[in-house]
């Protein structure tokens, strides 16, 4: 240990202070004269805070929050875009003095998809393919966060920056509604069963756009490839329920309502969140049907979990 | 932290167990993917301080910065970071070690400050202390009024030096650094070997530096260790390669008086007291090259211009002899037993590269 040019391993000799500063100039002496490097005796917080510290930096990412005021012109627009619908849905109740809100929280979502899609084509990327594209993720991977925790936190912030998104006019929808002195009962119990469905809705549709974004870090790839499918199938399914509704085969409209995010949801909502179906002739799938529903939903949230932890076992460094 | 507590209790300043002595402790370690064998039967020492990991592109430096890492499990073998076992321990080395990626890891539209802040978090840093550390190591890195500025604009070595920041701003005990002055100009390789010295020197803390480039890591490292398809070549005190690369490559004319200059050459020098060979492994079948060896005051050199000059040669070239891996490869064949280290006596190369630390 005693080689001329290397001076003993302050650390493993115990000494505590740095190499490089003389000695009786520890901590305590410091002072802002004092340019040398000073070690880090703080405090070191565990998985939990820095999965948290990631999910929130990300979802404040996806709104442009601490990033450029270019970057805050989109999410900030669409979210404009998002709620105004709602206030003037409230400002019509109010006004016309009508028996309930012409339509409830659920329907809302379902009413605004386009707009959360393009919401999700641009959150998406931003908040995922990112740090694929830039090659930053061995910096996360070679600190003490694992694979599952990074997953976590990203599929999460955007999970939470869609919630965001679709439960705000579910407010909105709520306050206009007792301001227009609607049943508060009814009204408080349409919202809580709305907020599960925005809840559902945003980690659903998260998920896949996530598990998209993750295979696409090339600039624009993902932004299409989100909002090819969210409304390809969406179209292909209103098609198809469109037809088979004209056949007068409406039992069929319920499983063809299987095949995309959208329709899933609007069974789901129908079936056990108490709201109108938006399928051909108003049909509420049956509780066999929406329990199908229900689990392919699952499947689906699950698959884009595992999508993305296998994306990054070969991201690692 | 845990670990630090520990260190510092039951030891006094000789703590000296085979853990503590090394920083890095590889054994038989392995890693075989289906087509290639990235590493075998990798066994080293590597003791506190600056070490130079030395091998061509594709030798398998990456793949044991991953197993040591903890992030790659090995095929074989088995592997410590300051004591703690790769395979199970991988979280409490990632917290206690640094890493700078060889590839380009910047987002481009935000502040140094930013970004480092956000890494410094990521390694559980509380907020405060995160911007308070930041601001620190970017100075000590040497990055002033930039550290504000979006990243893109940055030239090579700005960009090397926020990389090397986000690999110490958690205070790591130590620091994996790949290809650190790659794409670096001349003066830009200088600045970047002089700050990896102060992460020891000044900082305490220890560095493992890999490089393709044996010669620059030659003034940097206390200790080098090659290694050369996934084996190791050698490892060893920097002072051992230095002692034999201070060698003198050759060349003279020929004259009229003198129409085999080199020889003439090579007879006078030999007479002069100095050890002579033609040829020289640093260019095998350049018979018009004479290798000296030499010493670091300089005075060969002196001999050697002297001599050239009173034979009347033109002195076509004098350079200091560098190092490449394929000659250390040959040297090592040749000198086995005193330092290669052929995979099969692997026990004993945790001695022999702890031994020479003392």
């Amino acid at each position: 240990m005693n080689t001329p040019n290397t001076p003993p391993d302050a650390r493993a000799a115990g000494t505590g202070a740095p190499a490089g500063v003389a000695p009786g100039t520890g901590d305590s002496a410091a002072s802002i004269h004092d340019i040398g490097y000073r070690n880090y005796t703080g405090r070191r917080l565990g998985g939990g805070y820095i999965l948290r510290s990631l999910l929130v930096q990300t979802l404040r990412g996806v709104y442009g929050l601490g990033r450029s005021a270019k970057s805050k012109v989109l999410p900030m627009c669409l979210f404009a875009v998002m709620v105004l619908p709602a206030a003037i849905v409230v400002a019509v109740t109010v006004v016309t003095e009508a028996s309930d809100l012409p339509l409830s929280q659920s329907e809302y979502v379902l009413t605004m998809q386009p707009v959360i899609g393009i919401f999700l084509a641009a959150a998406a990327p931003q908040a995922i393919s990112l740090d694929l594209r830039h090659r930053t993720t061995p910096l996360y991977f070679s600190r003490p966060l694992e694979r599952s925790e990074y997953v976590t936190a990203k599929y999460g912030a955007l999970a939470a920056a869609l919630f965001v998104f679709t439960a705000v006019p579910a407010v909105v929808l709520y306050a206009g509604a007792l301001l227009a002195k609607l049943d508060f009962a009814d009204q408080t119990g349409n919202f809580a069963l709305g907020l599960v469905m925005c809840a559902l809705f945003s980690v659903l549709h998260a998920g896949i756009a996530a598990a998209i974004a993750a295979h696409t870090p090339r600039r624009g790839f993902g932004v299409a490839g989100v909002i090819v499918a969210f409304t390809v199938p969406y179209f292909l399914v209103s098609a198809l329920q469109g037809i088979a509704w004209d056949q007068d085969a409406l039992g069929v409209t319920g499983w063809i309502g299987l095949a995309s995010p959208g329709s899933l949801m609007d069974g789901i909502q129908a079936t056990f969140l108490g709201g109108g179906s938006t399928f051909p002739g108003g049909r509420t799938p049956p509780l066999g049907e929406g329990a199908v529903y229900l689990l392919l939903t699952a499947a689906l949230i699950a698959g884009s979990y595992f999508l993305l932890l296998r994306r990054y076992r070969k991201a690692g460094l | 932290m845990r670990d630090r507590s520990v260190r510092r209790t039951p030891h006094g300043s000789e703590a000296v167990s085979v853990v503590d002595v090394n920083v890095i402790a590889t054994d038989g370690l392995g890693k075989r993917f289906p087509e290639v064998t990235a590493l075998d039967r990798l066994t080293v020492g590597i003791a506190p301080g600056v070490t130079g990991l030395v091998g061509a592109n594709g030798a398998g430096k990456s793949t044991l910065i991953k197993i040591l890492l903890g992030l790659s499990p090995a095929t074989t073998g088995s592997a410590t970071v300051l004591g703690l076992d790769v395979a199970r321990e991988g979280r409490a080395i990632r917290e206690r070690v640094g890493y700078m990626p060889e590839h380009d890891c910047l987002p481009p539209d935000v502040t140094a400050t930013e970004f480092v802040v956000h890494l410094a978090r990521m390694s559980g840093l509380p907020p405060d202390d995160a911007r308070e550390r930041t601001a620190d190591i970017l100075r000590h890195v040497g990055l002033h009024e930039e550290r504000y500025r979006a990243m893109g604009g940055y030239s090579t070595g700005m960009k090397q030096r926020v990389k090397l920041a986000q690999a110490l701003v958690h205070d790591p005990q130590l620091v994996l650094l790949d290809e650190p002055t790659n794409g670096l100009d001349p003066v830009g390789r200088d600045e970047m070997l002089a700050l990896i010295r102060r992460v020891h020197a000044e900082f305490g803390i220890s560095v493992l530096v890999t490089s393709h480039l044996l010669g620059e890591l030659e003034r940097t490292c206390d200790q080098i260790v090659v290694i050369d398809g996934g084996r190791l070549l050698r490892a060893s005190a920097t002072r051992e390669f230095t002692r034999e690369a201070a060698a003198l490559t050759v060349e003279v004319t020929d004259t009229d008086a003198h129409p085999d200059g080199t020889e003439t050459l090579h007879t006078a020098l030999g007479a002069a007291g100095l050890s002579v060979t033609r040829g020289g492994s640093s260019a095998p079948g350049s018979p018009r090259l004479l290798t000296v060896e030499a010493d670091a005051e300089g005075a060969v050199q002196d001999t050697v211009r002297d001599t050239v000059a009173e034979l009347g040669l033109g002195l076509v070239r004098m350079e200091q002899r560098r190092h490449r891996i394929s000659e250390v490869f040959t040297e090592g064949e040749a000198t086995e037993g005193t330092e290669a280290v052929p995979p099969q006596n692997a026990p004993a190369t945790t001695e022999t590269a702890a031994g020479r630390r003392r």
